[in-house]
């Protein structure tokens, strides 16, 4: 279990200001699970992961790979990063131009601490190209290969010494679109096949969601909130989540009542009045923000009964192919809906919308709690 | 990032529990590269300074402080000539290579001029004529009693007139300034390369004329560039050796460079003074190179590299481009062809003649056999292979270490080794060899008189040259090439041995070639330091030229400046082979 204990880092940028790149980053990957941070540049993601390569030194805190400390501010403990045999794959992946497939995914073996028979390499090698499918490119120049097959080579050259830990700094975003769909699902495969626990740093929400058994967020240097993919989506603790996993509509509203259910409560907001949950423990008169998926929004030409209905009108609506976005006045806010193409309603016309009290999350607001 | 403890230490951090843990042979590499470039670069310019302050130290007295030699040469009238004369060569030199490089430079990039590829010869000719050799020619073409430009003018115009007189300001400038014209028009093309052709474009579409593109956008653009070559090439001219000796001591025009040459070779020779000029030359081109620099990095502020690549539409001149083509073919002529023929024709005479049909009768190739035959050339060509070899062996391999400190880590102080290292750029060849001269007087290691302080001073004159290709190089290693290493569990001898150095290998070649070639040619700092037995070819040249033996000179140089053409021709190919790997 790979564990990260309240790290910090601060350096000062070229213009000398500080930036602040960690602050009390704390969590715990158990074995073999894949962990995602996740956030916009700038967030700490990249930072926290160089602090776990080795490749930063990070002012306080401690990362420890099970029993094995790597660092620790406190015990003045820093293990080289070619000490720490993790795996690492870079975004630029870092092919060297001077060696062949073969040479590359070698290196490895050659330098670390433990050696290894010519014959053990071969065999090694020969392995982990083929689990990557580049078994027949061996002998290839590493410049020759397309960007996928480099990013499978950086792959293979992190799992050849069979690492405990394997790091991942935002691997398919040098790839094209169509490209990182299918390595998602091969990166995937392999770490689930493999079972090596990986930490992967992405900006990237739907990658993230995709991948992970677990996600963190993070935002300024810090974890906005920890939790599986579905969590992370469905619940978000707070609006920076809300609004950087997905799209989603932000209603400002007003506690009117909790109610009997757990976690359900009636708020006052400017499309009305409606039923929200939240994890959070709210009282009457709370303020909160409302985030509703554009997916859960559902919307008819017809009345719908029941609670949680509204009256709108088509402000503008968009034909994406798959589905459609509609723009839709309710009061005097423009809610963003997700419909099926077959709703075909004109702009300027009457529409009616339902929004599931389940999927419309409560969020306190920080000036209110 | 880390904020480290010591003044060298560099990331990735090392701090383990022990001693043994901490131990890297990095700092061993690394301290050794950095007590190298600091002891080869600053110590000579303190004892230069120090020097410039005492009396000569002999065995009977010690040195003592003094003022006497700042009032010896700054106390006089004659001073004063010598510094105006100095500026008046250096900047009359400066502008007359840049005006004729500029436009040189614009006529091959804006315009469509026919012959334009005479124009790629222009990149390697300084770097196979050496200075020297280049005066020496012009001597033989341009000195008023024998000089073939003058007797043909005379013989055409029956007159006794002297047209062309070398051995004055005019004629200095005239030779320094054409032997500085190819640095001129290199400078001055990477400037109009570097330059956005859409913006010259957008003036001509809002109706500009061909003069008001050139002056009020195409000039102004290229504006830092220009001060910055013109500074350049004033500190190159004010530090030149060869052209002020050979033309300006004969007929007493001094520059800083033949006085200090003077002071050092009087007897007794007084090292006091020359140090005294030296500081105050070395003082301008610090000026010069500082200001230079700044210039240049503002210039990059300008400068609108697109990166597409496409040339901009040439400028059309009508029929004034056969008077162009007629002016770069004159400029060929006097640039190339008549320098490299009037040594031809010299090297196969037994005494020097004018060429004529009688002399043609005398043909004899007893020059070549004297030099060859010469005791002393067989040890020069040797010598000055070791040197050229070993010091830009030496240079390469340290300057990568000192490159990778410089731009892979974040040591504090890194710009002071940065600067420290680049510090012998602003050394005029004559001072660096007067500095190093003095501190190994002082400091007898048993190195004085021997081939390694030539060796020393080779290297740390060209050091500046190594720094400056790895730093190229190093640019476009990406940092993850080498953590990647790092993750995979090399150390850094490994990691520096087995990624680093092969990846700089095109850079590595390429700045090994160019320091061989520039070494093999250097004479203003081997001039001070030779004694007999160290000598190298260029010494050779400069001993044959005192002792009025010019058809054997130029023998030795026709051969000098095949073999440096051959050897530039294979450093091209080599730059080809490995300048297409680049990613």
């Amino acid at each position: 279990m790979l564990s990260v204990k309240a790290l910090f880092t601060e350096y000062p940028n070229d213009r000398g200001q500080i930036v602040k790149a960690a602050q009390d980053v704390t969590f715990e990957v158990p074995d073999g699970k894949l962990f995602t941070l996740l956030g916009p540049s700038g967030c700490g993601k990249t930072t926290t992961l160089r602090s776990i390569a080795g490749l930063e030194k990070p002012k306080s805190g401690e990362i420890a790979l099970g029993h094995r400390v790597v660092y620790s501010s406190a015990g003045n403990i820093f293990i080289a990063p070619n000490k720490r045999s993790f795996g690492m794959v870079f975004q630029s992946y870092a092919i060297w131009p001077h060696m062949n497939v073969f040479q590359n995914a070698a290196f490895p073996l050659e330098v670390g601490a433990k050696k290894y028979s010519k014959k053990e390499i071969q065999d090694k090698v020969m392995r982990v190209l083929t689990a990557v499918d580049l078994g027949h490119l061996a002998d290839r120049e590493a410049t020759k290969l397309s960007g996928g097959q480099q990013q499978r080579l950086a792959l293979a050259r992190a799992l050849v010494m069979e690492p405990s830990l394997l790091l991942l700094d935002e691997p398919l975003s040098n790839l094209d679109a169509k490209l990182r769909e299918r390595m998602r699902f091969e990166l995937k495969r392999l770490q689930r096949e493999l079972q090596v626990t990986t930490i992967y740093v992405t900006h990237d929400q739907s990658e993230a969601l995709a991948l992970s058994h677990e996600i963190a967020v993070m935002s300024e240097g810090r974890i906005m909130q920890i939790g599986s993919p579905r969590d992370i989506y469905e619940r978000p603790r707070n609006k920076f989540v809300a609004d950087f996993v997905g799209t989603t509509n932000f209603l400002e509203a007003t506690i009117a009542s909790v109610e009997t259910q757990p976690g359900r409560y009636m708020v006052e907001s400017p499309i009305g009045r409606l039923a929200a949950s939240s994890a959070d423990v709210l009282r009457s008169g709370d303020k909160v923000v409302l985030s509703l998926r554009p997916e859960d929004v559902e919307l008819a030409e017809h009345a719908y009964t029941g609670p949680n209905t509204f009256q709108g009108i088509v402000d503008a609506k968009v034909f994406l192919g798959e589905y459609m976005d509609y723009q839709v006045k309710v009061g005097d806010r423009t809610l963003l809906a997700k419909a099926h193409p077959s709703l075909r309603t004109p702009i300027g016309e009457k529409v009616y919308v339902r929004i599931n009290a389940d999927k419309c999350v409560a969020i306190p607001e920080p000036s209110a709690t | 990032m880390s904020i480290s403890t010591g003044p060298l230490e560099a990331l990735p951090a090392q701090e383990g529990p022990g001693w043994q843990e901490r131990f890297d042979v990095k700092w061993l590499v690394v301290g050794v590269c950095v007590l190298f470039v600091v002891f080869l670069a600053a110590v000579p310019l303190l004892f230069l300074l120090w020097q410039s302050f005492f009396t000569p130290q002999t065995s009977t007295k010690a040195a003592e402080f003094t003022l006497q030699n700042y009032v010896t040469a700054y106390g006089s009238w004659e001073t004063l000539k010598l510094f105006f004369t100095s500026v008046q060569f250096a900047i009359g030199t400066s502008i007359f290579s840049f005006t004729l490089g500029t436009f040189l430079a614009w006529l091959n990039e804006r315009t469509n001029t026919p012959f334009k590829s005479l124009f790629f010869a222009l990149s390697i000719i300084p770097l196979i004529i050496p200075g020297i050799l280049f005066t020496v020619a012009w001597i033989l073409l341009g000195s008023p009693k024998i000089g073939l430009v003058n007797l043909l003018l005379q013989s055409w115009f029956n007159t006794d007139y002297v047209f062309f007189n070398v051995y004055s300001l005019w004629g200095m400038i005239w030779v320094d300034g054409l032997h500085y014209s190819p640095m001129a028009f290199l400078l001055m093309t990477a400037a109009f390369r570097s330059m956005d052709p859409s913006l010259e474009e957008s003036a001509m579409m809002s109706g500009a004329s061909m003069f008001q593109i050139v002056t009020r956008i195409t000039l102004k653009l290229v504006m830092p560039a220009i001060f910055a070559t013109v500074l350049i090439l004033f500190v190159r001219s004010i530090e030149s050796f060869e052209v002020p000796a050979l033309l300006g001591l004969p007929v007493g025009i001094q520059v800083f460079t033949s006085s200090i040459y003077q002071a050092i070779h009087e007897y007794p020779s007084q090292i006091g003074l020359a140090s005294a000029y030296a500081v105050t030359l070395l003082l301008i081109t610090t000026f010069g190179v500082y200001y230079q620099s700044k210039l240049s990095n503002q210039g990059s502020k300008y400068s609108t590299m697109t990166g597409k690549g496409f040339r901009p539409r040439a400028i059309d001149l009508g029929p004034w481009r056969w008077v162009a083509a007629a002016f770069c073919i004159c400029y060929f002529l006097l640039i190339v062809a008549m320098p490299f023929l009037v040594l031809l024709w010299s090297s196969f005479q037994k005494f020097y003649s004018v060429p004529s049909m009688a002399a043609l009768q005398n043909l004899t190739l007893d020059p070549y056999r004297f030099v060859l035959s010469y005791p002393t050339l067989i040890k020069s060509v040797v010598n000055s292979l070791l040197l050229s070899l070993g010091s830009a062996t030496i240079i390469m391999l340290v300057t990568s270490v000192i490159c990778w400190i410089v731009i892979k880590t974040k040591t504090p102080g890194r710009w002071l080794l940065d600067n420290i290292a680049s510090l012998p750029m602003v050394f005029p060849g004559l001072v660096l060899g007067l500095s190093i001269m003095i501190f190994y007087l002082n400091f007898d290691i048993g190195i004085y008189g021997t081939i390694w302080i030539m060796f020393i001073a080779y290297i740390t004159r060209f050091l500046p040259y190594g720094l400056r290709y790895n730093t190229t190089t190093m640019l476009q290693i990406h940092k993850e090439l080498e953590e990647s290493a790092a993750m995979s569990g090399a150390s850094w001898f490994t990691m520096f041995y087995r990624i680093i150095l092969p990846l700089m290998k095109p850079g590595l070649v390429a700045g090994w070639i160019y320091i061989v070639i520039v070494s093999i040619r250097e004479l203003s700092t081997s001039i001070l330091l030779y004694s007999p037995g160290t000598e190298v070819v260029s010494i050779v040249i400069w001993e044959l030229w005192e002792n009025g033996q010019y058809v054997e000179l130029s023998a030795l140089g026709v051969m000098f400046i095949l073999a440096l053409f051959c050897l530039v021709l294979v450093a091209q190919a080599i730059g080809r082979k490995f300048g297409v790997k680049e990613e």
